[in-house]
């Protein structure tokens, strides 16, 4: 939805991803340098850094395209 | 899915970092901005109550099946899936899809030309006051008290999960709800919804993906299933032919009859927590489409809850026992499977977000019992039957101080709960007395010019008493379950399913009977209400993968292929 004046809700959706997305790729970074003591199963895939690229991408492609003004 | 949540018994089962805690902070900030952001835009009637009627098919969509999957849903039916197997699909594909595809193509021209603004409404219109008020109450009733057993789950899950006191859980959620849907109505529990379908998908996807990597792949996964549990655990149908040969102890004509062609289809098309998310539909194409878009998402909610319990089966070393069994040895219960995996796979940052995707799913559910109940109290009860002359503000009034009531009931309704634990069972049994009844209440309105007021108001009420009567005499003599559910080893959901059938079909046969001993409304009444009556306007000339019938197929079409493919 994006009637005339108003911000889609598309928008806020890409920023919750950019903003989650941002936080998890530094969360997983600095496991990357500074790996835990008891690390999760799979630690070895560092799912958090790909996975938290993945929604900055995405969020960011959402702000994007769905923009205020656009 | 009768969820008796008094089943998290061990210490919290993960612990948040920092970036988890942060994560959890900014997307409680973001709905709150969201609700105030949209205060400017909730300043009449249809913009509080109906989003203004300007949603697109996807937001309309998106919001009919976020409101239905909410974290009691996911934790549930993951539960569902290690306790049971992939049965637990059937409540995702043929208890939900055929019955989604209905309301698009058949029933929702119906709602949406005769421009009700809520289900208790389209009885007023099609029935007459007295079934409107019948299940206006009823619905209103039930929704707080759902609203208030959600919330009081939640704040147990919470206090499993992440040792939170059940007080602050309680208050945050609530107060955040209240000032959301309070501010922006209709429209901002639709965004949120949205916004969380989104969260869940984006916390819960890398659990399935993960484990099938953890297991070696899928056909590794039904091996180590069938190890562990039973080769009959990754069988849809195969186990069906009769109520000894699967986990379930249920029948297939339970699931097809019971499930499929009365359970789903009463939730989906006559729900107005549902259905009032597509009523918010821009146009009818886009209110047609939007349970069709909401069937195709459906149809892989499956991935990131069946999956799950399976892998929960395959990988965990601890073996998951029932509520009882749990509580007596301090181990985990089916229902913690999903944050069992969740704190397996998930560091920091990945945990926060999979918690978040927890709560928006709670929020969400609370936030959509409470908007569904505002319209029904607003239009239903305080218009219909106190204040016949409201002015359009002092519906929209009205509306805010219903949102901020049910929210107080739904608080007092968590801390009942609390108190008297067994209320849990009594509710959801008394949410299913009303649901299948009503389902065959307004179809027959929509389909049958013949059905009159006194007919579609003893249907429904015979329905329900009905329902109620079969439950009591259960509960009175357990051997009544040989008659009620057709087999004395009916488990709990084979004994809702075919109450719910006989139920729907005592009030199609009071309906018809009663109809035809009285006398019809005329033609020019039923206008724009019941088929034969109505002309359906035309979608013009639309190319074939535009048409909402096209895309139904396509799902349809797909459904059949998943049910083989598990069979």
């Amino acid at each position: 939805m994006n009637s005339e004046g108003s911000v889609s809700i598309w928008f806020f959706i890409g920023i919750s991803l950019a903003g989650n997305g941002l936080l998890i790729l530094g969360a997983g970074l600095y496991q990357v340098a500074h790996p835990p003591a008891e690390p999760v199963v799979l630690f070895r895939l560092h799912a958090n850094v790909w996975w938290g690229a993945l929604l900055v991408l995405a969020g960011a492609a959402y702000c994007y395209h769905f923009r205020p003004g656009r | 899915m009768n969820l008796s949540l008094a089943v998290f018994v061990s210490p919290h089962l993960v612990h948040l970092s920092p970036v988890d805690a942060v994560i959890i902070i900014f997307y409680f900030a973001l709905v709150l901005a969201i609700g105030f952001y949209l205060k400017r835009r909730s300043n009449t009637s249809e913009d509080y109550f109906l989003a203004g009627r300007e949603m697109t098919a996807w937001i309309a969509g998106l919001s009919f099946l976020s409101a239905n999957l909410g974290a009691l849903e996911l934790m549930g039916w993951a539960g569902a899936s290690y306790q049971y197997g992939i049965l637990a699909a059937h409540w995702y594909w043929i208890g939900a899809i055929p019955a989604m595809l209905f309301l698009g193509l058949v029933m929702m021209p119906f709602y949406y030309i005769s421009k009700t603004h809520s289900v208790p409404g389209y009885l007023k219109l099609r029935y007459g006051e007295s079934s409107r008020a019948l299940s206006a109450i009823s619905f209103a009733f039930m929704t707080v008290l759902m609203s208030g057993i959600n919330m009081y789950s939640m704040a147990l899950v919470m206090k499993v999960v992440l040792g939170w006191d059940i007080n602050f859980s309680i208050l945050v959620s609530s107060i955040t709800v209240a000032i959301y849907v309070g501010l922006g109505g209709l429209r901002s529990a639709i965004f949120n919804e949205v916004l969380q379908f989104v969260l869940i998908w984006a916390g819960a996807l890398l659990i399935p993906v993960l484990g099938l990597i953890e297991a070696g792949g899928w056909n590794n996964l039904r091996l180590q299933v069938a190890h562990n549990a039973s080769a009959e655990y990754t069988h849809l149908w195969s186990t069906l032919g009769s109520f000894q040969s699967n986990p379930m102890g249920i029948h297939w004509t339970g699931i097809v009859f019971g499930l499929g062609a009365v359970i789903s289809f009463g939730y989906w098309t006559t729900d107005f927590l549902v259905v009032q998310r597509v009523l918010s539909a821009k146009d009818l194409r886009a209110a047609k489409m939007a349970p069709i878009i909401g069937a195709a998402f459906k149809m892989f909610v499956p991935l990131i809850v069946i999956l799950p319990g399976l892998i929960g089966i395959a990988v965990l070393p601890m073996k998951l026992v029932g509520e009882g069994a749990a509580v007596g040895t301090g181990g985990h219960s089916y229902n913690e499977v999903l944050p069992l995996l969740l704190a397996r796979y998930c560091g920091p940052g990945l945990l926060g977000l999979g918690v978040t995707a927890l709560m928006a799913g709670f929020m969400s559910g609370m936030a959509g019992n409470v908007s569904a109940f505002s319209t029904v109290w607003t239009y239903d009860i305080y218009s219909a039957l106190f204040h016949k002359n409201a002015s359009d503000q002092q519906l929209v009034r009205m509306g805010r101080w219903s949102t901020i009531g049910g929210v107080a009931i739904s608080i007092g309704t968590a801390y009942l709960v609390i108190q008297f634990l067994s209320i849990m069972d009594y509710v959801q049994a008394l949410f299913s007395f009303f649901i299948a009844p009503l389902y065959g209440t307004v179809l027959l309105g929509m389909l049958w010019k013949r059905a009159t007021a006194a007919g579609g108001f003893w249907g429904l009420l015979a329905g329900t008493t009905s329902s109620i009567a079969m439950w009591a005499w259960v509960k009175v003599d357990p051997s009544a379950l040989r008659y009620v559910a057709l087999s004395p080893y009916a488990r709990d959901m084979a004994e809702n399913m075919y109450r719910a059938l006989w139920s729907c079909l005592v009030c199609v046969a009071v309906t018809v009977v009663v109809s035809l001993l009285t006398a019809p409304k005329p033609a020019s009444e039923l206008k724009g209400l019941v088929y034969g009556e109505t002309e359906i306007p035309s979608e013009g000339e639309l190319a074939f993968y535009q048409r909402p019938i096209f895309w139904a197929g396509v799902v349809a079409v797909a459904l059949v292929a998943v049910n083989i493919l598990f069979w």
